[in-house]
């Protein structure tokens, strides 16, 4: 064991603790009845068909393994396979991200240069911000009237927020040296906003754009469970109603994975743009 | 009488006290620099040293007076004076060479590419900075280093003024000896006009043509001017061996810790506030007996 880095003996650490946590879910999970015992009464009510129970490691496992191996087929609407409703989610929350990064930055840019606008605009941002992203919900549909450009506006309106404060909260806390470098160069405006305080505060905005990009995709599956028709929020709601708890436990891991892998590519973004001081 | 390159008159700084009062650091304050001069200005902590050096810089604006270089006013910052901060000031996401050249470019917008970063280098070898240092961060640099790139980017701009801003103040001794004499090196190959603050005598004897000595504030005062008549090139290991290397320095030294505390505290009723100039030369006295040695000889 000595010989085994410090993320080897992790590693290892995390398969063992994996697979106990599979083996005591499998143990835990009773038998389902035997058929043959059942009366004919029990039969002609519907008894003899197996009853909805938490299913087992094995069968989402296998479930698992259906559905990754064919994740793009389309058979009708309430049909469609896994990465079908998670490419419909991603392309709703980049595309409600995106609109909100392009007013995010830089607005917040604008707010962090002026102190006279940080303290006009803060109390609505402090008012604004805490208000959940599905409270905008019924608003949203009856102002656009269509029920998936208000699941992109309700992602614009939760993502907006930690990218415009941190994005202020950067280029306000950028150091006076640094600007004062940029002013001895005689840099213009412009070439002062893109070569010095957008470097330095880089950090601080990547930083809000995770926590948005977080936020952004633990709200899509809300969204998407009310307004219906695609995505893993409407395959999940879609799986309970039809008592699929398999696919049900399936989609939620599936959505753990994604919002995963969205938040480490901002991980690698933030430490490209990292520096030491 | 013929006007010096860089020319303040009548600089005046007041600020508000918080208690509805103003408070004046310095005011009518009024001296010259001649092109290619070091000079250095010393004085007490709070007299108002690093508010002249930013004015001088662009970077702030002085309550009233003028700061005429070449015969023109100067008013915000400009390429035309190049600053070396105290705490370096190097931008912390580019390399070393990336810190030079960015200023190069902005100094050169039409040389090509690679001539600003031959240039940057070459700078960058005049401080003995070469090789893969060059690519590293700040960050991964000594403080020593750091103030290296810092100089060698603001000499490789060719400013018309170089201000330093104590910059050896957060070295340790031996890097600072070693930094002084590199800088007297580049700027010895240069025409180059410094005015450079500073708290440390020894290196101000060491470092600059005149001296500039500065009364305790409020109402700090330029109060001396102090030629520094020791031949270079200097040694620092040499010069405390020269007749008027003590006679200077017990002069500065007399000047700080009393007659700065003296001169202070009194406004100048309008008048230009011109540095008294001092000279202080021994070797004078002993060419004077050269003459009667030689009669000997004869």
């Amino acid at each position: 064991m000595g010989r085994l880095s410090l993320n080897q003996r992790a590693m290892l650490l995390s398969l063992v603790m994996l697979v106990v946590a599979l083996l005591i879910w499998e143990a835990a999970i009773p038998a389902q009845k035997a058929v043959g015992e059942l009366t004919e009464y029990e039969r002609l009510t519907g008894g003899g068909a197996p009853k909805a129970g938490v299913p087992p490691p094995s069968q989402v496992i296998a479930k698992a393994w259906a559905e990754l191996s064919n994740p793009f087929y389309d058979a009708g609407p309430n049909d469609k396979g896994i990465g079908i409703q998670i490419g419909y989610s991603i392309s709703r929350v980049l595309t409600g991200y995106v609109m909100a990064a392009v007013i995010a930055i830089p607005l917040g840019f604008l707010i962090g240069m002026s102190p006279v606008a940080y303290k006009a605009l803060n109390p609505f941002i402090q008012v604004l911000r805490p208000i959940s992203p599905l409270a905008w919900m019924p608003l949203a549909l009856f102002i656009i009237q269509d029920s998936e450009a208000s699941a992109i506006f309700v992602i614009f309106i939760c993502s907006i927020w930690p990218m415009l404060i941190n994005t202020a909260f950067g280029v306000a806390g950028v150091r006076s040296d640094w600007v004062n470098v940029a002013r001895t160069h005689e840099l213009g405006h412009f070439k002062t906003a893109f070569t010095v305080i957008l470097p330095a505060a880089a950090p601080t905005i990547v930083t809000g754009m995770r926590i948005s990009i977080g936020i952004a995709w633990l709200v899509i599956v809300a969204a998407e469970m009310l307004v219906g028709g695609t995505g893993i929020g409407y395959y999940v709601w879609n799986e309970w109603n039809n008592l699929d708890l398999t696919s049900v436990i399936f989609s939620i891991l599936m959505i753990g994975v994604v919002g995963m892998m969205l938040d480490a590519a901002f991980g690698a973004l933030q430490r490209a743009v990292a520096y030491a001081e | 009488m013929s006007k010096p390159y860089l020319s303040i008159e009548h600089l005046t700084q007041r600020f508000p006290d918080g208690q509805g009062g103003t408070l004046t650091v310095f005011e009518d304050a009024t001296f010259g620099i001649e092109k290619g001069e070091f000079v250095c200005i010393l004085g007490h902590s709070g007299c108002g040293k690093s508010t002249i050096m930013n004015i001088l810089a662009g970077l702030a604006e002085p309550t009233s007076g003028v700061v005429k270089m070449d015969g023109f006013e100067v008013s915000g910052p400009s390429l035309d004076r190049g600053v070396v901060f105290q705490n370096y000031s190097l931008l912390p996401w580019l390399s070393t060479l990336k810190n030079v050249s960015f200023g190069v470019a902005a100094r050169y917008p039409k040389w090509s590419r690679a001539k600003v970063l031959e240039h940057s280098r070459d700078y960058l070898a005049m401080v003995g900075l070469e090789g893969d240092v060059i690519h590293r961060k700040p960050s991964q640099l000594s403080g020593g280093m750091r103030q290296r790139v810092s100089i060698a980017r603001a000499f490789a701009n060719h400013p018309k003024l170089l201000l330093l801003d104590e910059p050896f103040g957060a070295l340790d001794a031996l890097t600072r000896g070693t930094i002084q004499d590199e800088l007297l090196k580049i700027w010895g190959g240069t025409e180059q006009t410094v005015f450079m603050i500073t708290h440390d005598i020894d290196e101000a004897i060491l470092l600059a043509d005149r001296i500039l000595l500065m009364s305790n504030g409020p109402y700090a005062r330029v109060a001396e001017s102090v030629e520094i008549t020791i031949p270079r090139p200097r040694n620092r290991t040499e010069i405390i061996e020269h007749p008027n290397y003590y006679a200077i320095r017990n002069h500065l030294v007399q000047f700080l810790g009393q007659r700065s505390k003296a001169l202070s505290g009194e406004p100048s009723g309008g008048e230009a506030q011109r540095p008294a100039p001092v000279r202080i030369d021994k070797t004078a006295e002993v060419a004077g007996d050269e003459p009667h040695l030689r009669a000997v000889n004869l």
